[in-house]
């Protein structure tokens, strides 16, 4: 770990380094994007194959069942076959896109050196975690 | 309505959505929301749910695009994204404790504002005077890709900043929409960062942010996969598509149109809010 504030890097490699990351973070989010996307598909297939002329109405709110809100319940029961578990489990895959930005920024801070923008990032994602996990730690 | 006919319909409309507000810049999220609630009489928390996932879909994708171009700032990005992801846990978190007839409410404001930003012409003044202090500690003065080279600019005012970012933040949470436009008014207006650089660091933020309030929504039950898959995917393929389009034809008269849309759907949501309806 270098020391903070203090650079190996000349400015022309620091350049060139910020936008190699910038680029792996584009690729990223487009990818998770995609692969999100992908999977919502798979899942629409399934379940507008299934009952497409049942009756829907969004009225009255009902909340979900309970293995479709929790990151733990989604993953299982989309394994499982289910197909508004696999549409859930696209839109979960979204939801991680940002996060999966986040963790990889702190990487790409530490290697640079600039320990003040780890702490940063490292702030952010913990809102991130406890937001998706939190509902884990108080039940 | 079955299934079928109901996901076909609302893959249209946000389609639509997504590709109006790509091409005129506002940002179809904050039409999502009125959309489903008015037209498709989905309830308020639902359709808040399905909005919110549409828009890190569209603010994800497009993010990729602009940093490419180097007009992002990752550093200022980061920095402000401690206030917006905060704020968006405080805003997931009162949606439900707020009568859904407030939010309703808020949420007209929030699209009359909207539109007003939009018809605004801003002042281009670029004063030259010593940056912030916190923002020269916090490394966010930087440069951006311009017709002359790289210009240099420096950031002004950052706690200003910071708190106008939890305020996006919390309305980004409470309403599930982007508030791209907040975003923006925190960086151009406060901290002086120049329009392109602000614009698109905002739409990079976007994501983060939703993020926050999206993983509270989920374990509240907001997220019906069967609702948001349409939205999500209308709106996604809406917004790449307006992006395409974007760069050949004249968007003014467009906007105008787009912006009396929003101005109806805000006295709309307002009329509705105040007479309980929600």
């Amino acid at each position: 770990m270098n020391p903070p504030d203090t650079h190996k890097l000349s400015p022309s490699e620091m350049e060139w380094y910020e936008e190699q990351v910038e680029n792996t973070i584009a690729q990223l989010l487009r990818g998770g994007v995609l692969l999100a996307a992908l999977v919502v598909i798979v899942g629409a297939v399934l379940y507008l194959g299934s009952s497409p002329l049942a009756r829907v109405s969004y009225r009255t709110f009902q909340g979900e069942p309970e293995h479709l809100k929790s990151v733990h319940g989604i993953v299982r029961s989309a394994f499982a076959g289910q197909a508004r578990s696999i549409m859930q489990l696209g839109l979960l895959l979204l939801i991680a896109t940002p996060i999966a930005r986040v963790i990889f920024s702190v990487f790409a801070f530490a290697i640079e050196g600039d320990r003040m923008y780890v702490i940063f990032t490292l702030i952010v994602l913990s809102v991130l975690l406890y937001s998706l996990f939190g509902s884990f730690l108080v039940a | 309505m079955n299934v079928l006919a109901f996901t076909f319909l609302l893959w249209i409309g946000s389609l639509f959505a997504g590709f109006l507000g790509a091409l005129t810049g506002l940002g179809g999220g904050v039409v999502l929301v009125p959309l489903l609630t008015i037209f498709f009489h989905v309830d308020l928390r639902y359709a808040i749910g399905a909005s919110l996932v549409s828009v890190i879909a569209t603010s994800s994708g497009s993010a990729a695009a602009y940093l490419k171009e180097g007009f992002s700032n990752i550093r200022i990005g980061m920095f402000l994204e401690i206030a917006t992801t905060l704020g968006a846990l405080l805003g997931a978190y009162l949606t439900a404790k707020v009568p859904a007839s407030v939010i309703a409410i808020i949420f007209g404001v929030v699209l009359l504002y909207s539109a007003y930003m939009s018809r605004r012409t801003r002042p281009r003044e670029l004063a030259v005077q010593a940056p912030d202090p916190i923002a020269t500690k916090l490394k966010m003065n930087s440069s951006f890709p311009d017709t002359s080279g790289l210009r240099h600019y420096n950031v002004y005012r950052v706690p200003a900043g910071f708190g106008v970012m939890f305020g996006a933040g919390a309305l980004s949470g409470l309403l599930g929409i982007g508030s791209g436009a907040l975003k923006v008014v925190a960086m151009d207006q406060s901290m002086k960062i120049p329009f392109k650089v602000s614009t698109t660091t905002s739409n990079f933020m976007i994501g983060v942010t939703a993020a926050a309030s999206a993983g509270v929504y989920l374990s509240r039950g907001y997220i019906d996969p069967s609702l948001a898959m349409p939205v999500m995917l209308g709106v996604l393929i809406g917004s790449l598509m307006g992006t395409r389009v974007l760069v050949k034809t004249k968007t003014k008269s467009l906007r105008l149109v787009f912006s009396i849309v929003i101005v109806l759907l805000g006295v709309e949501m307002l009329i509705k809010g105040i007479g309980g309806k929600f």
